[in-house]
């Protein structure tokens, strides 16, 4: 197995265990939790790609991967600004009980 | 003659490390810098601790302690061994971990509030040709773990089950948050000039010296309002009064090492001052010309102890302003950050940008003076505005 | 590879197993702070070197920070007695097999994955200041506008609101 397939499984199990998190747990937080680990893997991958690809001096992989994590954490703090507005209104953060637009 | 001792650390480096076969060489050389660093560090921090409580006393009219010599001796030393019996009381002090603690995360914070703190040493230059990791990014990683260092301080409030603890985290991490951007935008303006995040090549480029007087940036107009943004930041930094709301004990007992005891209180202790020394210097290396000379008649002292001798200043300088000055609120404290130092770093920043575009001359200096005057004076104003200092009104009593 | 790679990798596995996998919130967020580390030194191993650093700044200082403040803010510290998996987490798990094992067998089986492994590209600060500012300005320059407008929103969407509260009430 070359480097970058060592490197793209480590990203794709890291991947399917942030997924996994965040389609099987109740707390909202925790799905922004699978959220941001999906994310890491996507710039992990992102990466392994420029730096095993074939042309690595054109640093586009790398700024790819800055953008991207400029925007994870924009979006993890919108999201986890939505969970605190969601919980002062239905007082529970259990995304099985938050499921109507009533109220 | 100088040279050799300007280089003497590093060629005892390659000489020990010539005893070993090639392959050998990079890791030893590393264990025996870490070594030293390990060694150093702890022993100013022990001093720091005595010349501290000594320079307290003396500010408040006292003395500090000046019995303790070397115990089981008969060295008097006017209270310099001070440490030594402190330290033994620290270790074998019985260690209580309260019943409702979270066992695994109460261990786990001072161990790591200690090691983001260590890596960070391992950018700073202390001299020529001496500095353990040369980054290219160095000062991004130095900021980088200094931001790491508030999962410890969250790790440890919460996991002690303690009202106050959690409160003093809350507003530690509070704290610390808000006075990182300024550090940072401070840092930003020498990133600018000097063109490089390398903090060997900062050093070098204040190297220079012009009728005698050395490049250093603090001898600039945007430096030196850089270098008193990134002071007060670095204060604000390592909970230091007048930013020690978050530990002072007569506000919040001692925040979030309320619960430790102990060896673990020790080394939260150890990881304060530690920070307090690292990002001293990282003030120097930006700032005041890390190992370099005032003065270009003084550049035979060798190149470390300038380096020592300017973060002895600069600890003298947190130690003065620690008895002088009255603490801050949190409320204060954070419109100071939000409200002035962060539009004032802003400002900086253009003002680098004017000094950098516009050609060497007496012109720049007046107009980058100027500029960073009316911004002083215009946020001043403004941060005092809702500030109504009269005859004193009492709400309920009468 | 290395060996020094394969520790990292498990770490940060363990790391995110945990995240997703422990009851009480805070030992979830904390071990996510472990897998970004791990994360961070193998971008360190891959030569990346100022994305790994910009990880630790950005990921373990900012977002596992926040992260622990709104777990705090939604009262969410306790660990919970009740169950922690969302109704029919079964066929979650299914998904994410199938989705790993899609994954896996492209990866392994993929001709886009080249053979020979280029030297160490050189991704000093110098060339990546150049390329933000040549080829790759007007993304800076959204990213730098989506912030704003990001940092804006949190902040309103997170306001208190005290009218609401207090309409109707007596005096």
């Amino acid at each position: 197995m070359t480097p970058l397939q060592t490197c793209l499984l480590v990203s794709a199990l890291l991947f399917a265990v942030g997924f996994a998190g965040a389609v099987t747990r109740r707390h909202a937080i925790l799905v922004l939790i699978g959220i941001e680990l999906m994310l890491n893997a996507a710039n992990l991958n992102l990466i392994a790609f420029w730096r095993f690809g074939p042309n690595p001096e054109a640093l586009t992989g790398f700024i790819f991967v800055l953008f991207s994590m400029a925007l994870a954490g924009a979006e993890a703090a919108v999201g986890l600004a939505l969970v605190i507005a969601i919980y002062r209104h239905k007082k529970t953060s259990n995304l099985d009980e938050v499921k109507e637009l009533k109220g | 003659m100088f040279d050799k001792l300007d280089q003497i650390f590093v060629n005892a480096l390659h000489w020990l490390a010539s005893f070993l076969p090639e392959a050998w060489r990079p890791l030893v050389s590393a264990l025996i810098c870490i070594a030293v660093i390990l060694v150093v560090f702890p022993t100013l921090f022990a001093l720091v601790t005595v010349l501290e409580r000594k320079g307290l006393g003396r500010i408040q009219n006292r003395y500090g302690p000046n019995r303790v010599g070397i115990p089981f001796t008969k060295i008097r030393l006017a209270g310099f061994g001070q440490f030594i019996p402190d330290g033994m009381k620290m270790l074998t002090k019985e260690d209580i971990v309260p019943r409702a603690a979270d066992k695994a995360v109460h261990f786990l914070a001072p161990v790591v509030l200690l090691i983001p703190i260590l890596l960070a040493y391992s950018v700073l230059p202390f001299g020529r040709n001496m500095s353990i990791a040369d980054y290219d990014a160095g000062l991004l990683f130095f900021l980088a773990v200094g931001g790491a260092v508030e999962i410890s301080v969250f790790m440890a409030g919460w996991s002690s089950r303690n009202k106050y603890s959690l409160l003093g985290a809350m507003r530690a991490i509070a704290q610390m948050v808000s006075y990182e951007i300024p550090l940072i935008l401070s840092a930003v303006t020498v990133v600018m000039i000097v063109g490089s995040l390398n903090l060997n090549e900062i050093v070098r480029h204040q190297d220079q010296f012009t009728f005698g007087i050395a490049h250093w940036h603090v001898f600039t107009p945007w430096g030196f309002v850089g270098f008193a943004l990134f002071f007060i930041a670095a204060l604000a930094e390592s909970n230091r009064t007048p930013f020690d709301l978050p530990e002072a004990e007569s506000e919040i007992i001692a925040g979030y090492f309320t619960e430790y005891s102990g060896f673990k209180f020790a080394l939260f202790f150890l990881g304060e001052y530690l920070g307090m020394f690292a990002i001293s210097g990282l003030g120097i290396t930006l700032f005041l010309g890390g190992w370099t000379a005032p003065f270009s008649f003084l550049t035979w002292i060798p190149s470390w102890i300038w380096f020592f001798a300017k973060l002895l200043v600069i600890i003298f300088v947190f130690i003065w302003i620690r008895g002088t000055l009255p603490r801050l609120r949190m409320d204060q404290l954070m419109n100071f950050a939000w409200k002035f130092m962060l539009p004032l770093a802003l400002v900086n920043i253009l003002v680098a940008g004017v000094w950098h575009f516009m050609g060497a001359g007496a012109l720049r200096w007046l107009v980058c003076s100027a500029i960073i005057f009316g911004a002083y004076a215009v946020l001043g104003r403004g941060l005092m505005h809702n500030q109504k200092l009269g005859k004193r009104i009492y709400k309920f009593a009468e | 590879m290395s060996p020094f790679f394969i520790i990292t990798a498990v770490v940060t596995l363990l790391g995110a197993v945990f995240a997703m996998s422990l009851r009480n919130l805070v030992h979830c967020a904390l071990a996510m702070a472990v897998a970004f580390s791990g994360v961070a030194a193998l971008y360190l191993q891959l030569d990346a070197q100022f994305v790994g650093f910009a990880e630790i700044l950005v990921y373990v200082g900012a977002i596992a920070i926040l992260i622990v403040f709104a777990i705090l803010l939604t009262r969410s510290g306790e660990t919970p007695v009740k169950s922690v998996l969302t109704s029919g987490w079964w066929a979650g798990i299914a998904v994410t097999a199938m989705v790993f094992t899609t994954l896996g067998w492209a990866i392994l089986n993929s001709s886009a994955t080249p053979k020979e492994i280029p030297a160490a590209p050189v991704a000093t600060v110098k060339n990546l200041g150049d390329a933000l500012m040549t080829k790759f300005v007007l993304p800076l320059e959204i990213v730098a506008l989506v912030l704003t407008l990001a940092m804006i929103g949190a902040v309103l969407i997170a306001l208190k609101e005290d009218k609401s509260e207090n309409s109707g009430r007596k005096p």
